[in-house]
C-alpha cells in the first residue's frame, strides 16, 4: 500500500516539462538583443555599486566647502561635485547600493509574501478567498503613489518604513494574479485526482499549483521592478524615504535641485542613473514576458 | 443597463466606505503624539488635556472615526493643526489646482499616446513603430520628477521660455485662465503627460496591430471599405479599452502629480500632503487623502458606468 503511494509519478510528471520549460526560455532569452542590453547595463551598475567601496575614488561623505558644485571632468572629480563639496561619482556609486536595495526588495517581498496569500486564498476558494479579495480591493481604490506617499508619510520618514509602504503598495496586485492563477488551476481534473489519491493542500500546492503560478507571478514582478525603482527614489525625492547624509539617488536629486542654475548637469546626474536603471528593467521584463510565452 | 448602473454604484459604497476606515487609520499607524505639531514638549498637563478634548483625541477611535465620517459626509473636515484653518477649505483649492494640472496632463497624453499608437499599430515593423514603441517605453520608464527636472534646466534656464516654478506671476496660486497663468502650466503638464501617453501608445498598438489582423477587418476590406471607413471600425473597437486604460490613468496622475508638484512648487494637494506630513498635520493629512481617494473612486464609478454605453455588450452581463 504504502509503496504504491511513493510512486513519485506526479512529481516526475510536474518537474521535468518544468525544467526544459525555463531551459526553453532561457534560449529565448539570450537571442533577445535588448532584453542582453538592458541585462549588461543592470549588471555594469550592479556592480559598480557593490564593489563601490574599491572603485570609488573618493570617499562619499568628505565634504569640502571650498570644491563645492564643481562641473564635470573637473581635476580629480570626473563627474564633479555636488553642494556640499562631495565627489560625484562616488556618491553614485554608493548611491546606486541604498537605491538598487530599494528599488528590489519590496519586489522581493511582495513576490514572496504576495505568492503565498494568492496561493492559500486561491485554493481555499469560497468565502475566505473572499475575503481576502474584498479586503484587497480597498487598496486597489488608491491610486499607487498616493498609497505609498501616504503610508510612509504616516509611518514617518526612514528607509525601513519607505520599504514597508512600497511592499504594501504591490501585495494586492501580485496576489490578485497569484489568486486568480491558482483560482483556475485548481478546477482542473489533475489537481482533483491528486486529492483523491490523498495528497494534504500543502502538498498539492506545493507540487501541482506552485508550478503554475510562480510563472505569471514572477513576469508580472519583473514588471513591478522599475516602477519599484522610481517609487523608491520617488519617497526618497520627497524626503520620505533615506536621510541625509547617505547617499541615495532620489535624495541626491533632492538636494541638488538648488544647484540646477549653477550647475545644471551634474544636477541631473542622479535622475539619469534611476532613469537608465529603470528603462533596464522595463526592457528585461518585456523580454522576460515575451520569451516566457512560448508555450502558447 | 439600468441595473448595470446600480450593481456599480452598490459595489462602490462599501469601497468608499472602507477608503474612508483606511483614510482615518492610516494615520494612526504613525508614531508619537499628533499633539506635538502644537504644543511644546514642556506644556503642563492641564493644557494637553484641554488640547485633546478641543480636537476630540480624548475619545476612543472608533468614536473618532465615526464624528470625523458623520462631519466629513457634511462637508467639514475638520481644522488643521499648524495652519487653524479649515481643511475642507485648504483641500478643495488645492485639489482644484491637481485637478487642472492632471486633466490637462491626461488630455494631452492620451491624445497624442492614440495618434501615436494608431500610427504605430498601422505601420507595424516601420520606423514610425519603432520610435512609438521608445516613446512608450521610456514614458513608463522615466522618473517624472527627473524628467521636471531636465525640462526646467532645458526650457527655463537655458532657453528661458517658460518660468520654473510657480502656478502664476508673482507667486499668485489662484488660477486664471490667461496667457500669464497658461506659461506657468505648460512645463509641469508637460511632465505629467509623459506617463499616460507612453501607457496608451502602448496599449492603443497592441490593439490596432491586433485587430488588422481579424477576419472582419479583412472581410470589410473585401466588401471594399474604403481605408477610412475601415479605420472607423478599429477605432470603434479599441474605444472601450482605452476608455478603460485612460480612465485610470487621470486617477493615478491625480496621485503621481505629488512628484511633480514637488518639483514644480505647483500649489495643489502635493504640496498639501507635504506639509501635513512633515508637521504631523493629522487632519489636514487625512481630509487630503480622503478627498483623493474619493476622486479615484468615483473616476472608477464613472468609467464603469460609460463603458457599456460605448460598448453595449458589456451593459447585458
Amino acid at each position: 500500500m504504502s509503496a504504491f503511494l511513493d510512486i513519485p509519478l506526479p512529481q516526475a510528471a510536474a518537474s521535468a516539462p518544468s525544467r526544459s520549460y525555463w531551459h526553453v526560455v532561457w534560449r529565448q532569452l539570450r537571442r533577445d538583443p535588448m532584453a542582453l542590453a538592458s541585462a549588461l547595463v543592470l549588471l555594469l551598475i550592479l556592480a559598480a555599486a557593490v564593489f563601490a567601496p574599491w572603485l570609488a575614488p573618493a570617499n562619499p561623505y568628505k565634504a569640502s566647502m571650498l570644491r563645492r558644485l564643481l562641473p564635470m571632468a573637473s581635476e580629480g572629480y570626473l563627474l564633479g561635485t555636488d553642494e556640499l563639496g562631495r565627489d560625484m561619482i562616488s556618491r553614485l556609486m554608493y548611491g546606486g547600493r541604498i537605491s538598487l536595495l530599494m528599488g528590489l526588495v519590496p519586489v522581493l517581498a511582495a513576490f514572496g509574501i504576495g505568492t503565498t496569500i494568492g496561493l492559500l486564498a486561491g485554493y481555499a476558494g469560497g468565502r475566505m478567498n473572499m475575503v481576502i479579495m474584498r479586503v484587497l480591493d480597498v487598496f486597489y481604490a488608491f491610486p499607487s503613489v498616493l498609497l505609498a506617499v501616504a503610508i510612509s508619510g504616516a509611518l514617518g520618514p526612514g528607509m525601513s518604513n519607505s520599504l514597508i509602504a512600497l511592499t504594501l503598495v504591490f501585495l494586492p496586485q501580485v496576489v490578485r494574479v497569484a489568486e486568480s492563477v491558482t483560482t483556475q488551476v485548481r478546477q482542473l481534473d489533475y489537481i482533483e485526482a491528486a486529492r483523491m489519491s490523498g495528497a494534504g493542500a500543502f502538498s498539492i500546492i506545493r507540487i501541482h499549483v506552485l508550478g503554475n503560478v510562480l510563472g505569471p507571478v514572477f513576469v508580472y514582478a519583473t514588471g513591478l521592478l522599475s516602477v519599484s525603482m522610481i517609487l523608491a527614489s520617488g519617497l526618497s525625492f520627497l524626503g520620505l524615504g533615506v536621510k541625509p547624509p547617505e547617499p541615495e539617488w532620489g535624495l541626491m536629486l533632492n538636494t541638488l535641485r538648488s544647484a540646477i542654475y549653477v550647475n545644471p548637469l551634474v544636477a541631473a546626474l542622479p535622475g539619469a542613473l534611476i532613469f537608465i536603471t529603470s528603462i533596464a528593467f522595463n526592457l528585461l521584463a518585456d523580454g522576460v514576458r515575451s520569451a516566457m510565452d512560448i508555450r502558447r | 443597463m439600468f441595473t448595470y448602473v446600480l450593481k456599480r454604484l452598490l459595489y462602490a459604497i462599501p469601497i468608499a466606505l472602507s477608503v474612508t476606515v483606511v483614510s482615518f487609520v492610516l494615520v494612526y499607524l504613525a508614531p508619537g503624539d499628533p499633539l506635538n505639531a502644537i504644543a511644546p514638549a514642556d506644556a503642563p498637563a492641564e493644557v494637553i488635556e484641554a488640547l485633546k478634548s478641543a480636537y476630540g483625541l480624548d475619545r476612543p477611535v472608533p468614536v473618532q472615526y465615526g464624528l470625523w465620517l458623520l462631519r466629513a459626509v457634511q462637508g467639514d473636515l475638520g481644522t488643521s493643526i499648524a495652519s487653524g484653518r479649515a481643511v475642507t477649505g485648504e483641500v478643495m483649492s488645492a485639489v482644484s489646482n491637481t485637478l487642472l494640472l492632471a486633466g490637462i496632463a491626461a488630455f494631452g497624453g492620451v491624445l497624442v499616446g492614440c495618434v501615436l499608437g494608431a500610427v504605430a499599430g498601422y505601420r507595424h515593423g516601420t520606423w514610425v513603430d519603432r520610435v512609438a514603441t521608445i516613446l512608450s517605453v521610456v514614458g513608463v520608464s522615466i522618473p517624472h520628477y527627473w524628467l521636471g527636472l531636465v525640462l526646467t534646466i532645458v526650457f527655463s534656464i537655458w532657453l528661458g521660455w517658460f518660468p520654473a516654478m510657480g502656478a502664476g506671476p508673482g507667486g499668485s496660486s489662484e488660477w486664471l485662465w490667461d496667457a500669464g497663468h497658461f506659461k506657468y502650466l505648460v512645463l509641469p503638464a508637460l511632465t505629467l503627460s509623459v506617463i499616460p501617453m507612453g501607457i496608451i501608445t502602448r496599449t492603443v498598438r497592441a490593439l490596432v496591430s491586433d485587430m488588422l489582423e481579424q477576419e472582419f477587418v479583412v472581410a470589410l476590406r473585401a466588401r471594399g471599405l474604403s481605408g477610412h471607413a475601415v479605420f472607423r471600425h478599429i477605432a470603434k473597437n479599441t474605444a472601450p479599452t482605452v476608455l478603460a486604460v485612460a480612465g485610470l490613468q487621470i486617477g493615478y496622475l491625480m496621485g503621481g502629480s505629488i512628484l511633480v508638484e514637488t518639483v514644480f512648487a505647483w500649489p495643489g494637494t502635493g504640496f498639501l500632503l507635504n506639509t501635513a506630513i512633515f508637521q504631523r498635520d493629522i487632519p489636514l493629512l487625512q481630509g487630503t487623502i480622503l478627498v483623493l481617494c474619493m476622486f479615484f473612486v468615483v473616476l472608477n464609478l464613472v468609467v464603469d458606468i460609460l463603458q457599456p454605453l460605448i460598448d453595449p455588450r458589456m451593459g447585458r452581463g
